[in-house]
Parts: structure tokens; C-alpha cells; sequence
């Protein structure tokens, strides 16, 4: 039995099957990249995920228990968080508390709350951003901030939905670092990303979707040169070498 | 010395010394704006934390209300058991309510409840024998003309109701209903059971209305469906004085509240606007709206920046396009060539 475990799901919206039969296990620590052109189901597969959207078929299995189904809320008490690939900060709230919002999952007094959204800030750095207003913030401190409101609440595995987008190469490296000191500190992560630089440095292994379907899995050198995954971005005649 | 203190000393030697100082007519407006204080702060914790809006919150006034009614139609019990009935029963009515429609995404909870309203309303008026109809309950007050002891009480529960208020929306709750407000998707994905916590939110906000509608009912020795179960004098008032105050703040619906309740008073009485009040009041209204969208409190660095600093007169932007000789000339260039 692995840690997390996706098995032949299945997404249709009316007539558009967003993702078919699609398969991932991911072992404990370990950090898993999924990459695929624009519409490819990527977002939608965390969607199901998380029960934003239910699956037509299949399951979703966390520690050998059935997620799939259980309300959105329920599964990240379960430890299972998630970042948003188009921002969604609370909006009138200071960046302290957007993150405390997520850091009462565990506890309900107000000072631990504070204490630990203080250390994840830290963590993210964030903390000289920390009496903003969640709307105010740059872009790559508003990613940040999804980052450290999903920390807050403890999560065992962490769904980042490209955490890189829109960043520049500096705030790429940050967030780079950030990625990294997360699965050092024994979170498992499931990273959604177009920049390949962010998703190279980070993934243990790779899986590429195109259509829904799964092209390949496999570790990230192999993924990235696989004949499909080229052709799925650049076209079949890179794939083939035609061009010429 | 600390200013904390004060904040608070300073209201409460107000708040007991004013009532010796005040003739009757002075404590009935101060008694209102302690009722519209308390219904604000209720209003606000539903409407203004968990961002729920109720058009239909006089429902649970009327209930409030009735609760004690009734029971002094019925059994001949005084009116004062309806502060323990009214809220308890309005709370019951509010539960399915709340259930049914917070799992819907959009306006259906502020439909509901404005349907509900009415409803209520319609029911009390029509249905004789068991509410007496429109005649209304008549009670006499337990201390005749003396305010004293009614401003006590309404004093006790505005101040409830604002601690109560205060502590719950600087817990978890406050965090959790303020997320809902603010993206309820993001708030499921932190693991915030949304519908839960709305409800949360609608059971105190429920409890103080109710709170505040059986006092009016001791208060006032008289109600009346049409009274209590009103649209614009119960539920729009309340959220109008959120509105005007600041929804979303700890203070804001009080001090809206007590502006919109003297200012209420003052136009009814001065002789102009006497015929016209309700008018000069959706001139504030639409004021209020366009120019502070987030209440006085809400806007307050606006507010102080016009008492403090003056902002600068904008020099009138003269910039405007205005096709001069040239470009007219350049217009017929082509013609002459031709």
C-alpha cells in the first residue's frame, strides 16, 4: 500500500473528459511533479483531489483510506493541503491572519494560532509582510502567502498548484528554496508546474498529462526527453526530428 | 498612563451617570440606541463577519417579541419570561433555516430570509387565534413611566451582546467567519466547514435579535405583526446601520446605531425636513455609499484625514481634448491635394 495513491480516475465536464484513467502513487517524503501543456486536467487532478470537483470513476486513497468523495473540508483535516494556482488570498485580512485562518485547524486557542502562523511566516519569509492586507501584496509574496496559509495548518501532504507561475528568475529561486526546506521538513508534495527550471531542481519524479491522459512517469531527466512529452509542448515533428 | 483604561471608564461613568442627569424624553432615545446598538452588533456578526446577509432579520425580532407575547396572551405569565422563550424559540426557527440555505452557494440565504419575514408576518397578522391578529398584545409595563430599570436591562444586553460580539470575533470564530467572507473556497481548502461555522454565526446573531425583540416587547408594553415583523423599520434599519458604521468592524454598528437613531430623531422633528425625512435620510444613505463604501469605522482613515488635514483642492484637470485649428487643417490636407 503507498502513501497517497490515485487509481484510474476519471473527470468528464458533460462531453469533455478532463482526466481518463489517470494513475499515481506517491511514497511518504517523497516530492512529485506534474507537468502537461495549458488545459492538460492538471489543475482539475488537484480539484478532485481536494473534492473542489467529484470524480466520475476511480479512487483517491490516502494512507489506505478512501478520500475521494469526502467534503473539501474534511480532507485537509486529514492533512492534506493545497495552494492555489490563481491566488486566492482573504482579501481584507493581514497576511498574519490569512495564515492564522489556516493554523486553527489544530487548535483553537488564539495565541498558539499566532505563535505557530509567526514561525511559518518566518519559514516563508514573509514576517516583514506580515500587517499587510492580503490584497495589497506583490504577487510573489501573495504565493508565498498560499504557501504559508497551507503550511499553517500542519498538512502531511501539500498540493502545490504552480507556486511559480508569473515569478521572476530571483523570486523563482526563493521559492525554490522554500520547496525545499518543506521537504526537508518531511512533507510530501505534489507540485503542479509550467516553469521547468523550479519543477527540475524539486521532483523526485515527473508525471506528464496531456488530454487527460497520462504520457509518461518517470524521473525528471527521462520525462523531459521522452519522444511524447516533447511532441505533446513542440509539436510531433520536434518529437520526431523531422523538422529538418 | 495608559490609554486602554480610559477607553473604557470614560463610557462607563457616561453610561450610569447619564440617566440621572437626562429627563424621560432624552432616556427613550438613549434606550432606542441601546436596542439599535444591540440589533446592529447582531446584525453585523452574521452579515458583517461570515459576510451572510439577512434582509429578514426583523423575523427573529418579531420572535423575540411574540415569545414573551404569547406567552402573557396565553398563560398570563409576565412578559419577562419572553427574554428566556424568545430567543430560545427563534434560535429553533433559525437552525433549519440556516442548514437549508448555507449549503447553496449565492443570495438564497438573504431570499430565504426575506421570504421568511414576511411569511412570519403574514402569519402573525392573519392567524387570529393564535397570535390575535393585528390587534397586536397589549401588556401594561411593569414600571409604568419610570425608564430607569428599562435602561438597565437594555444597557446589560447591548453590553452582552457587544462583549459576546468582541470575544467570539477575536477567537477562531472570528478568523473562520471572516475567511468564509472573504473566499469560502479558500476557506474549505483550510479545512473551515463552512456551513457549520455560518451557522455558528446565525445562532448568535439570532440569540441577541430575539434578546433585543422581547425586550422591545416589555419595553413598549405593545406589539404588533406589523411592528415587529417589519421590513424597513426592522431589517433594513439594522443593516443600514452596519452600513453606516462599518460592517465587518468590532464598533461599527454601535456607533452607526447611535448616529442613525439621533439623526432619525432630529429630522422628525425639525419643521422643514419633518414631512420629508425618510427622503433627507436616502440622501445620507447614498452619501454614505458612494463616498464611504466601508462605513465610518470602516473608512476611518478617510473620515480623519477631513478633520485633520484638509486634503488639497485638485487642480482642475484643463487637459481636454480640443481639435484646434491644426488638426482641422490636417483634416483637409488631403482634399486640397486632390
Amino acid at each position: 500500500m503507498s502513501y497517497f495513491e490515485i487509481k484510474e480516475l476519471v473527470k468528464t465536464f458533460g462531453g469533455l473528459t478532463a482526466l481518463y484513467e489517470i494513475n499515481l502513487s506517491i511514497d511518504q517524503g517523497e516530492i512529485v511533479g506534474l507537468i502537461g501543456p495549458n488545459g492538460s486536467g492538471k489543475t482539475t487532478l488537484f480539484n478532485c483531489i481536494n473534492n473542489f470537483c467529484t470524480p466520475d470513476r476511480g479512487q483517491i486513497l490516502f494512507k489506505g483510506q478512501r478520500i475521494d468523495g469526502l467534503p473539501t473540508h474534511q480532507i485537509c483535516k486529514m492533512g492534506i493541503a493545497r495552494t492555489f494556482q490563481i491566488v486566492k488570498p482573504l482579501k481584507r485580512l493581514t497576511v498574519l491572519d490569512n495564515v492564522m485562518a489556516g493554523a486553527f485547524l489544530h487548535t483553537n486557542d488564539e495565541k498558539q494560532a499566532r505563535e505557530k502562523s509567526l514561525a511559518v511566516l518566518e519559514f516563508c519569509e514573509l514576517s516583514h509582510r506580515k500587517d499587510m492586507l492580503g490584497k495589497d501584496l506583490p504577487i510573489a509574496d501573495k504565493k508565498r502567502m498560499e504557501v504559508a496559509r497551507a503550511l499553517a495548518s500542519d498538512p502531511e501532504l501539500l498540493l502545490l498548484d504552480e507556486t511559480a507561475a508569473g515569478l521572476n528568475l530571483k523570486e523563482i529561486e526563493r521559492m525554490l528554496e522554500i520547496v525545499m526546506k518543506i521537504r526537508q521538513s518531511g512533507i510530501t508534495c505534489l507540485v503542479v508546474e509550467h516553469v521547468l527550471k523550479f519543477l527540475m531542481g524539486v521532483s523526485d519524479r515527473v508525471m506528464c498529462i496531456n488530454f487527460g491522459r497520462e504520457i509518461v512517469t518517470g524521473r525528471p531527466q527521462e520525462v523531459m526527453s521522452h519522444p511524447e512529452v516533447i511532441a505533446a509542448y513542440l509539436g510531433a515533428e520536434y518529437a520526431t526530428g523531422r523538422l529538418h | 498612563m495608559r490609554r486602554g483604561p480610559i477607553k473604557y471608564i470614560v463610557p462607563g461613568i457616561l453610561a450610569v451617570a447619564l440617566p440621572f442627569v437626562l429627563p424621560g424624553y432624552y432616556m427613550h432615545m438613549l434606550i432606542l440606541v441601546l436596542l439599535w446598538i444591540t440589533l446592529a452588533t447582531a446584525w453585523n456578526l452574521l452579515g458583517g463577519y461570515a459576510g451572510q446577509v439577512s434582509f429578514g432579520h426583523s423575523l427573529f425580532f418579531g420572535l423575540g417579541a411574540y415569545g414573551g407575547g404569547l406567552l402573557f396572551y396565553y398563560f398570563g405569565i409576565s412578559t419577562w419570561w419572553g427574554m428566556l422563550l424568545g430567543p430560545i424559540w427563534a434560535v429553533i426557527v433559525a437552525i433549519p433555516i440556516g442548514l437549508i440555505t448555507f449549503r447553496l452557494r449565492g443570495p438564497y440565504f438573504a431570499l430565504a430570509m426575506l421570504a421568511m419575514a414576511e411569511v412570519a408576518r403574514i402569519i402573525f397578522n392573519s392567524w387570529t387565534t393564535f397570535s390575535n391578529g393585528a390587534v397586536g398584545i397589549m401588556i401594561s409595563r411593569t414600571w409604568g413611566g419610570n425608564k430607569l430599570p428599562y435602561y438597565a436591562i437594555i444597557l446589560a444586553i447591548a453590553g452582552l451582546t457587544l462583549y459576546v460580539t468582541r470575544r467570539l470575533v477575536r477567537s477562531k470564530f472570528g478568523y473562520y467567519f471572516l475567511s468564509i467572507r472573504e473566499d469560502q473556497d479558500a476557506a474549505e481548502a483550510l479545512g473551515i466547514h463552512s456551513t457549520r461555522y455560518k451557522l455558528y454565526a446565525l445562532i448568535a446573531s439570532v440569540f441577541f435579535t430575539a434578546l433585543a425583540g422581547a425586550f422591545y416587547m416589555n419595553y413598549m408594553a405593545f406589539i404588533q405583526p406589523d411592528v415587529v415583523f417589519d421590513l424597513t423599520d426592522i431589517s433594513i434599519m439594522m443593516i443600514l446601520c452596519v452600513m453606516l458604521g462599518g460592517a465587518g468592524t468590532e464598533w461599527g454598528p454601535a456607533l452607526g446605531a447611535a448616529v442613525y437613531v439621533l439623526l432619525a430623531e432630529c429630522f422628525r422633528t425639525v419643521p422643514v425636513i419633518k414631512e420629508v425625512h425618510l427622503l433627507a435620510f436616502a440622501i445620507i444613505i447614498i452619501g454614505i455609499i458612494m463616498f464611504l463604501p466601508d462605513g465610518i469605522i470602516g473608512s476611518w482613515d478617510k473620515v480623519s484625514r477631513c478633520f485633520v488635514r484638509p486634503p488639497a483642492a485638485e487642480t482642475a484637470a484643463a487637459g481636454q481634448f480640443e481639435p484646434g485649428p491644426a488638426a482641422e487643417e490636417e483634416v483637409r490636407k488631403p482634399e486640397a491635394e486632390l
